[in-house]
């Protein structure tokens, strides 16, 4: 990197003994971006944005809030009712979550699509699998804290999985519980991570977006950069386009958490818990549904393994699967414009998951169709579980060798210089693209 | 753009399907849907009404439903003014937190600062005095119940007697609304249960309508503060997305 000059002697002085000025200039204002990226390159900058509002209003929250059984849920009330703006924050942390994972569902949809974890994006994709753990888990822990009736019963399903590890099961249960039932020591330990998490996540995205910008952006084409005409520097234009996202995602969030606050939570957690009483249904926050859907899928034993363990492995492999998916992929294509018979299987995936989310919350023995009594919902959670793995294992791996892919444009700037399409001849975002 | 008409279509189908679903899943006892003055983005609550709601709840619920959340001092939230409302929690007795120079716990006469007291000593006291069944705090049944105002104004409203062949548990009541439909607690309820202060005629349906408008205020007092606030911070964000709009296209004007 050359050395960066300065106008003022200030920044000057500071960047010669500590370059962060050169980092940021280098990074973020004269760092070379694809010309060609599409409002779905937004949602990065958008889960930045959410996971720093995260970190204030909790580290805020966190000033009122008791993470003590007898006090907890009194205390979420009392920041609702008697601290100034306390249900302003409440609101924007507690939609702020439901939030982060459509953000980061849509980034990591469009990974998939633009097939953005091809090489030389591994790493990216896999640290990406990571801070959705972590999201997970923070996530999880974060739903504990009010202590409502769904917060202890999640809170109990989740422990429990690990009671289906052979042997040990009920010693790490009891270990990770800190009691043998969830109580004040469970409590006590989530609040704990539950604030330790966040930064770990935040250590990751640095990561993430330091080897992002190794690499550089994948883009719509999924095609190499030639020369720079095909690139933009990111300020000011993609400052400027990722604004324009974050305007209309600051509207969605606030109307959320304005005008329909609890829209996505459930009533069942303005109950404070009862540890004799179990709801009629326990089901988790929208975000786990689909992962719920697979854990519940697995309804028999195999051989000597419990159905039980069996659905805790299917869930488990459900995400860790995304961590091989760039070498279970044959096709040297990356983007989805470019690949017809993946397109459709892409489709296909998404419609899959929407099914597993509706699966995860629906009562495993409910009817799918009235009157047809062998097709119950965990007779579909089990169909749409098969088809999710198939496609990661099966799919992927053939189509990319049976498709014949669309010929790919040689440059990213070719449609404007060389007067061709590089989308198909006559599609509507070609003649849009030339057009701008 | 059919493409991108799609994609977004099914963005909406992935976000709005897998969350309605979720809060379908419990139990669905149907009741009609009622008109309530807060409802929608200006929904106000009526201070009138919520007034009505708060003596019913003091001569009707208070004797055997706690409302933990709710101090005397929020009842400025209603339009009482601060002598009123010392004057209304001198007529309450609660319990002294502390004992006094004696070593006794004493009860006295309510203070502004004070919480609604609730009626029983303990949870076991509470279950001895009703058959074996908890009356569950009030403060926020609206918001953890499904269906929210719509369904505690049906189950108030819900008691018939039972249909032929609905054998009922001892010292328990059919209701319509109630999921299950037994219910441990009786019609609490009747014509010219309250005599309003106002002069408003006290049908069951009108004292209902009024106690469940009330309870709704005590599940989300600060309702007004934020809707008030969203459409501001929302007109705010609309302009400031027009800048951004406009900032990104001057932006970009000159890249081909």
């Amino acid at each position: 990197m050359e050395k960066q000059k300065f106008d003022n002697k200030v920044v000057q002085w500071v960047d010669d003994r500590l370059p962060v000025f050169s980092y940021l200039n280098h990074e973020y204002v004269d760092f070379p971006m694809p010309k060609n990226l599409n409002y779905f390159w937004n949602f990065g900058a958008l889960a930045t944005i959410t996971l720093v509002t995260m970190i204030v209003t909790g580290i805020v929250l966190a000033m009122q809030y008791t993470p003590h059984t007898t006090l907890a849920f009194d205390s979420v009330e009392r920041i609702m009712r008697d601290v100034n703006y306390g249900w302003l924050m409440r609101y924007i942390h507690a939609n702020g979550a439901s939030m982060f994972f459509i953000v980061v569902y849509i980034h990591i949809f469009r990974g998939l699509y633009y097939g953005s974890y091809k090489a030389p994006r591994e790493l990216i994709w896999m640290l990406g699998v990571v801070i959705l753990l972590l999201m997970m888990g923070t996530a999880f822990m974060g739903y504990v804290l009010p202590w409502g009736q769904m917060s202890y019963w999640g809170a109990q399903v989740i422990t429990d999985f690990f009671t289906a590890i052979p042997f040990v099961g009920d010693a790490i249960t009891t270990w990770l519980r800190g009691d043998f039932v969830i109580d004040n020591a469970t409590l006590n330990r989530f609040f704990s991570l539950h604030y330790l998490l966040p930064f770990v996540i935040v250590g990751v995205v640095a990561f993430h977006v330091t080897a992002l910008h190794i690499a550089g952006s994948n883009n719509p084409d999924g095609i190499d950069i030639k020369d720079p005409q095909d690139t933009v520097p990111f300020t000011p234009y993609f400052t400027a386009k990722d604004s324009v996202g974050i305007g209309v995602f600051l509207i969605v969030w606030a109307s959320f958490i304005f005008f329909a606050p609890n829209f996505l939570g459930h009533p069942d957690n303005y109950i404070e818990a009862q540890p004799l009483s179990t709801p009629a249904h326990i089901v988790p926050e929208w975000y786990f549904l689909p992962f719920y859907a697979i854990l519940r899928s697995i309804t028999f034993d195999v051989l000597f393994l419990e159905a039980k363990l069996l659905g805790v492995i299917a869930m488990g492999a459900s995400i860790m699967i995304l961590f091989i998916l760039p070498w279970l992929d044959t096709s040297k294509v990356r983007s989805a414009r470019y690949r017809p018979l993946y397109r459709l299987f892409f489709w296909v995936l998404l419609v899959d998951c929407v099914i597993l989310g509706i699966v995860g919350a629906k009562s495993p023995n409910d009817l799918v169709i009235s009157g047809v009594d062998w097709f119950e919902y965990k007779t579909l959670g089990l169909l749409a579980t098969i088809y999710y793995f198939a496609h990661f294992l099966v799919l992927i791996p053939i189509i990319g060798k049976i498709e014949t892919p669309k010929p790919l444009p040689t440059s990213i700037s070719q449609p404007v210089t060389g007067g061709g399409g590089f989308a198909p001849a006559g599609s509507a975002s070609a003649a849009k693209r030339g057009k701008a | 753009m059919p493409r991108l008409t799609m994609k977004a279509a099914l963005a909406v189908i992935f976000l709005f399907g897998a969350t309605t679903t979720a809060a379908n899943s419990a139990e669905i006892v149907s009741f009609p849907k009622k008109d309530w003055s807060w409802q929608g983005v200006f929904g106000t609550y009526d201070r009138s009404q919520l007034q009505r709601g708060l003596q019913a709840y003091k001569s009707v619920c208070a004797a055997c439903h706690g409302l933990k959340f709710i101090a005397f001092r929020d009842l400025m939230d209603l339009g009482y003014s601060a002598a009123e409302i010392k004057a209304f929690a001198k007529t309450i007795e609660v319990t002294n937190a502390e004992p006094n120079d004696e070593g006794e716990i004493f009860k006295r006469p309510a203070r502004a600062a004070d919480y609604f007291p609730d009626p029983f000593p303990n949870k076991q006291a509470a279950r001895a005095a009703n058959n074996g069944a908890y009356p569950p705090d009030l403060s926020l049944v609206v918001e953890s119940r499904v269906g929210g105002a719509d369904y505690l104004h049906a189950l108030l409203t819900g008691y018939t007697d039972p249909p032929k062949g609905v054998k009922l548990g001892d010292g328990m009541y059919y209701n319509k609304a109630y999921p299950g439909h037994q219910i441990a607690m009786p019609a609490p309820i009747m014509d010219d249960s309250v005599e309003y202060k106002d002069g408003t005629k006290p049908t069951v349906n009108q004292i209902a309508t009024d106690v469940t408008a009330f309870l709704a205020w005590a599940s989300e007092p600060n309702m007004e503060a934020r809707k008030s606030m969203g459409i501001k911070v929302m007109l705010f964000l609309f302009a400031f997305l027009f800048v951004l709009i406009g900032m990104k296209r001057r932006t970009w004007s000159n890249v081909h």
